[in-house]
């Protein structure tokens, strides 16, 4: 689905990125995780085609960023950003809406309607269409903008289609943490969605997460499935943390961290 | 997977019928308004009488309901100028929505950045040294070097504005106000140094720039004003659904499939191109492109697809009485339009800022 190979970037004399390759498939979701400044927000620039890297190339179904006319990448590929703010009182469903542009620039359809509402069941903030966006809590903010991702890439027809998500859980409670990291990865398993998010959460990446990413002062430090990347040795030399990793009998990964001694 | 096939509440369109309501008593005022004006002044023509000279004009015999007197001063004087009034406000209100939307801002304003003082300012170079060009120019279209001089001053104004705010191809919002900050000041500095060179004349042109009137209303004006803020108005009615992912960010539009350098580009453009045209034959009048916006969002939502023909009406609306006021508060002298507009969209300016201060 999205293959990035070699990416360097690098601003005012620093490296943020350094020969950095991935790729993800549909029906997946891949977790990038990193300490701080680790060049996570600006890898997921990078593939998203925010910013051109200095050397490297990032290519969606075999072709090259650069190839894609932006109105078809936008019908695939849909980014939800840290936190989106407006100036103006438009209401959650309009901005809902808004992630319908690539599907119809000049005038909306009930069709494009019928699927903003659709996004916001399933982003659970269904009762928030009618709350002018502005007045919404920092939470309540990310579900509606989690929802005009899924309208943007709304499953309609049988293309693969790839979900950004930039710290998606952030600024949600623990319940919203889970409905929308378990949304996504549903729709990696019902939908050929690929999933590429940035977490902070070791034990949040380890349920959801197919595989794992985990960067370090802009390279790759390690990649894989959780098991293999979430073990004492690697989180004691990527974040200087002492680590506990368990396996429940029912195959889940635990992660229990403290400072180092 | 179930939660994504649930029933739906029935959809919503963009024009609810409350707005179709709305839009419509707008242009019911805005007729009653415009024959209101027409009729208004040092004489007054009764709406009937205005009618009757209207339908001459279309070939009926109505000659006997009005006097050849009121026929003349309709068609030559009111009925111009108060079609100016109206394009001048709707162009002005739409330029203002437009703006807006492009700096996710509701405070900014093509006055605010810098467009129609770099517009005045053109216009001012024409009216200090035009004699001194006029004979370069073919005597036909001399009547053109104040509109093209305004326009090229606006352009180059939004020009700067865009190039002194924009980094590495995404625009930055702040150092674009700061900007227009800074091509208001040059622009108030150039107008004061031409007066301190103008004659009289040219001292009443100037001061007439920077006030802002209606008085020079004829038809050929009219007639070029309205083909300019018609074909502006086209353009940006087309981005509407454009500008409103722009308000989400500029990084988001593009993930959205905006081509974002695009609509930035039309948009200054078609303001350039409009203010620049309005302030040649009206003057610098501010505040319309504030105040109607901000309305129009109040009344209708942000929703550009209402918001930039709603403002289109009211500013319509707001100009014309206005203009009437202006003519009539201080008979027999006339008050400058600018100053009117100024003094109530001042205090509007005023509340917003005290109630967005209040909000964030």
């Amino acid at each position: 689905m999205i293959y990035a190979s070699k990416i360097s970037v690098s601003r005012g004399g620093r490296a943020l990125l350094d020969d950095v390759s991935l790729s993800a498939r549909a029906g997946e979701v891949l977790a990038i995780l990193g300490p701080n400044g680790a060049g996570k927000s600006t890898l997921l620039k990078v593939m998203a085609g925010e910013f051109i890297p200095d050397s490297g190339d990032v290519a969606i179904e075999g072709r090259p960023l650069g190839n894609w006319i932006p109105l078809e990448l936008a019908r695939v590929r849909a980014v939800m950003r840290q936190d989106t703010h407006l100036e103006f009182a438009f209401s959650a469903r309009e901005v809902v809406m808004m992630g319908r542009y690539p599907h119809c620039q000049r005038h909306t359809t009930a069709h494009d309607w019928d699927i903003v509402d659709q996004a916001l069941q399933a982003a659970d903030a269904a009762h928030l269409a009618k709350r002018p966006y502005p007045r919404l809590s920092g939470g309540e903010m990310a579900r509606v903008q989690f929802a005009r991702a899924l309208a943007q890439v709304w499953p309609g027809d049988t293309q693969q289609r790839l979900l950004f998500l930039d710290e998606p859980t952030a600024a949600l409670d623990i319940t919203h943490q889970h409905s929308l990291l378990k949304m996504a990865r549903d729709l990696t398993r019902a939908h050929r969605f690929a999933v590429i998010a940035v977490l902070h959460d070791l034990n949040l990446a380890a349920r959801y997460a197919d595989r794992i990413v985990l960067l370090d002062q802009g390279r790759l430090a390690a990649c894989g499935t959780p098991a293999e990347v979430l073990t004492p040795d690697q989180l004691m030399a990527t974040y200087h943390v002492a680590a506990e990793c368990h396996t429940t009998p029912n195959g889940e990964l635990w992660v229990h961290t403290r400072a180092a001694a | 997977m179930n939660t994504l096939v649930q029933p739906l509440p029935k959809p919503r369109f963009p024009f609810a019928p409350s707005a179709t309501l709305l839009i419509a008593g707008l242009v019911v005022l805005l007729v009653l308004a415009t024959l209101a004006a027409a009729g208004i002044g040092a004489v007054e023509i009764p709406p009937s009488h205005i009618l009757a000279i209207l339908a001459s004009q279309l070939g009926f015999d109505t000659s006997r309901y009005f006097t050849p007197g009121e026929a003349a001063l309709f068609i030559h004087l009111r009925f111009p100028r108060v079609l100016l009034g109206l394009v001048t406000g709707a162009g002005l209100a739409i330029c203002g929505a437009a703006l807006q939307g492009l700096f996710r801002n509701p405070l900014a304003d093509p006055g605010l950045v810098g467009v129609s003082g770099g517009a005045a300012l053109g216009a001012g170079f024409i009216i200090l040294l035009g004699n001194l060009i006029a004979p370069l120019v073919f005597p036909e279209l001399r009547m053109w070097l104040l509109p093209v001089a305004a326009f090229a001053g606006g352009l180059a104004a939004a020009l700067l504005v865009y190039r002194l705010g924009t980094r590495a191809g995404m625009s930055d919002i702040a150092s674009m106000l700061l900007a227009g900050i800074a091509i208001n000041a040059l622009a108030g500095a150039g107008l004061g140094a031409f007066s301190v060179f103008a004659n009289d004349e040219q001292l009443r042109n100037l001061t007439f720039f920077t006030l802002g009137g209606l008085g020079a209303a004829n038809w050929t004006i009219v007639a070029l004003c309205s083909a300019v803020v018609a074909l502006v108005a086209a353009v940006f009615m087309r981005q509407a659904q454009a500008l409103n992912a722009l308000l989400l960010g500029e990084a988001e539009a593009a993930h959205l499939g905006v081509d974002v350098q695009t609509v930035k580009r039309r948009i200054f453009l078609g303001v350039a191109a409009a203010v620049g045209v309005l302030v040649a034959f009206t003057g610098m009048i501010g505040f319309v492109g504030l105040v109607v916006p901000s309305l129009a969002r109040l009344l209708l939502g942000p929703d550009h697809h209402r918001a930039l023909p709603v403002s289109m009406l009211m500013g319509a609306l707001l100009v014309v009485i206005a203009d009437m006021g202006a003519r009539t508060l201080i008979v027999p002298a006339e008050l400058p339009l600018g100053v009117l507009t100024a003094l109530i969209g001042a205090p509007f300016f005023i509340w917003l800022l005290a109630k967005r201060g209040k909000e964030s």
